[in-house]
């Protein structure tokens, strides 16, 4: 099989190269094109086209993505898993610095819903026209612009304090105890 | 006559191991939107794993969960063993599946004694339980431990199950045959079970995919994907077995491809004692050098995704962790919509989430007053009268 882009050493072979020659000039760079593994780096602004082309493909399932916070930015790696091929295809788009900002493939294939909150959450990656960015991981009390799992964040030091304890409004605790007694 | 009414289910309940919250958006009876917050327990394992070197994270993340923590490790590892390039033992990978197996066994035991207690099936909950017993038993001879079994390592396994134990866990399974049969054939005679369960929560072969279910959600909706036949780790690929697939989707469906497991289950396991040879169970494994590794392994509710990033130190930069309930849970807004209140715990359960709600927490509340008029117990209450009415008429 042909090398598609020029740059690209990384020779195409087996079912994840189909996979890979099928995106075309999609893919800028190629890390891994193995049997069943392939890692490939897009290009950014055309994220949506490239998850509607991987879900169109014939059994592919976005498995999840990852997001790593890295020197440039934030790398978010969709993972897309191939039956009955056995095959898991990495997608890397770079949020880069200083908006972290990508488009959302929430509205193309659901399954992206949900990872891609927990990346807003815990990384502070931004994704474009996602259809609910509500908070999923974080507690509604955790402060807004820290971002756990990034680098530079502390597990012990940058902890920030637990919020008050509190009772729901109808319920009068001491009110419960006396008529208990 | 429209009445706005937002049924709390969760967050916490001492019969299901994890925090979900569910909020049910219901008409009358008929359930029009489902919205759903989970991380009521984040424990920021992805975060602690950085801190950890390679051959401590396996400890850390079996205790990810405590039903597939043979599964967890086992998808961490073959991540790392992808980046090192390790040729594992032959007598490992048997060893391996053998755990994991058994831990498939017992999983699914416990979620067709569950699904028989929300149902209003308690002799069906004591006899599942009863018959898992033995297995956790065999795995606690085999592993040291009835969870958590610390069984596997990079590069192979950290103990041996000697012919002894192998023979007890032979005949134990072998026993465990019949009582399985009996009980499968109990459900799944049951013509109760089958009005109560069929047409129940549909999901469709092409939401299941649009939502990425995995494991027996997506199987019970017609769709064949099992990482064990598609992508074979451990010894899968040694020994004769048949990926269970039912097409309907609805609960029994997802209901009847656990039960079949269990027999497929008992015959991997029954085949890698047959085949087992003795020899090393440990490769040398040095440094593990920069490099990106995917590993995925089929748990008892789903494919376990794992991703590791080593930049060549002892510890992993970066470690991704994705359990299969999340991508079944969100099924739920294409499974539970339509659905009534009474058949909304028994949907719910039967991707067998590790979801969960108290009595004292769970509260079904009028959306304007805020006057509580059902409870969680209420609800399971009510599910099971649906039964008794069904089973009388």
């Amino acid at each position: 099989m042909s090398v598609t882009q020029p740059g690209i050493d990384t020779p195409l072979t087996g079912f994840v190269g189909e996979v890979l020659e099928a995106l075309g000039d999609l893919v800028v760079d190629i890390e891994q094109c193995g049997p069943r593994r392939g890692i490939a780096r897009i290009d950014p602004a055309r994220t949506i086209e490239a998850a509607q082309k991987m879900s169109a493909m014939e059994g592919s399932r976005l498995a999840t993505a990852t997001g790593i916070d890295v020197r440039d930015g934030i790398d978010v790696l969709y993972h897309w898993a191939f039956e009955p091929q056995g095959a898991v295809v990495t997608l890397k788009v770079l949020a880069a610095r200083p908006d972290l900002a990508v488009d959302s493939v929430a509205t193309v294939i659901p399954a992206a819903n949900w990872i891609e909150r927990e990346m807003h959450d815990l990384l502070g990656a931004n994704f474009r026209n996602h259809p609910d960015m509500r908070r999923l991981i974080l507690d509604d009390s955790w402060p807004e612009g820290v971002y756990p799992l990034r680098k530079s964040f502390d597990q012990v030091a940058d902890r920030p304090p637990l919020p008050p304890n509190q009772s729901p409004p109808d319920v009068d605790l001491n009110a419960k105890r006396q008529g208990r007694s | 006559m429209s009445h706005n009414t937002i049924v709390n289910l969760g967050p916490f309940h001492p019969l299901q191991e994890e925090a979900e919250f569910y909020q049910l958006y219901v008409d009358g009876e008929t359930v029009v939107d489902v919205d759903v917050r989970i991380s009521y327990n984040h424990r920021g394992i992805e975060k602690l794993d950085e801190s950890k070197t390679f051959d401590q994270v396996p400890f850390v993340i079996e205790r990810v969960c405590g039903i597939c923590s043979a599964s967890h490790p086992l998808a961490y590892i073959q991540a790392v063993e992808e980046i090192a390039r390790v040729d594992v033992p032959e007598r490992s990978l048997y060893l391996r599946t053998i755990v994991n197996e058994l831990e498939r066994l017992h999983s699914h035991l416990l979620w067709v004694g569950l699904a028989g207690h929300f149902l209003g099936y308690n002799t069906v909950f004591m006899w599942a339980w009863k018959y898992r017993e033995p297995v956790m038993d065999v795995l606690e001879t085999a592993t040291g431990s009835r969870v958590n079994y610390a069984n596997a390592k990079i590069g192979g396994s950290r103990r041996d199950i000697s012919d002894e134990q192998l023979r007890n866990i032979d005949k134990v399974v072998t026993e465990l045959h019949r009582p399985l049969d009996m009980l499968t054939k109990a459900v799944l005679d049951d013509p109760v079970l089958h009005a109560r369960l069929k047409g129940v929560g549909i999901l469709s072969p092409e939401d299941a995919r649009a939502y990425g279910a995995t494991g027996p959600t997506a199987r019970g909706s017609g769709r064949p994907i099992d990482v064990r036949k598609d992508d074979p780790y451990a010894a899968y690929d040694r020994v004769d077995w048949n990926v269970v697939c039912v097409p309907e989707g609805d609960v029994f469906a997802k209901a009847v491809v656990r039960l079949l497991e269990c027999f497929e289950a008992i015959k991997i396991i029954r085949q890698c004692i047959k085949q087992i040879r003795p020899g090393e169970i440990d490769a040398k494994v040095e440094a593990i050098p920069p490099g990106e590794g995917v590993g995925h392994v089929e748990a008892p509710r789903g494919e376990t995704f794992h991703y590791v990033r080593s930049d060549g130190s002892n510890r992993p930069v970066r470690h991704k962790i994705r359990a299969p309930s999340y991508t079944n849970i969100p099924t739920f807004k294409a499974s539970c919509i339509g659905q009534q209140i009474a058949d909304v715990a028994i949907t719910l359960a039967s991707v067998d989430p590790c979801y969960s709600c108290t009595e004292r927490m769970c509260r079904v509340v009028d959306a304007t007053t805020r006057v509580p008029i059902y409870r969680f117990a209420d609800l399971v209450k009510l599910s099971q009268a649906k039964t008794q009415r069904m089973r009388r008429s």
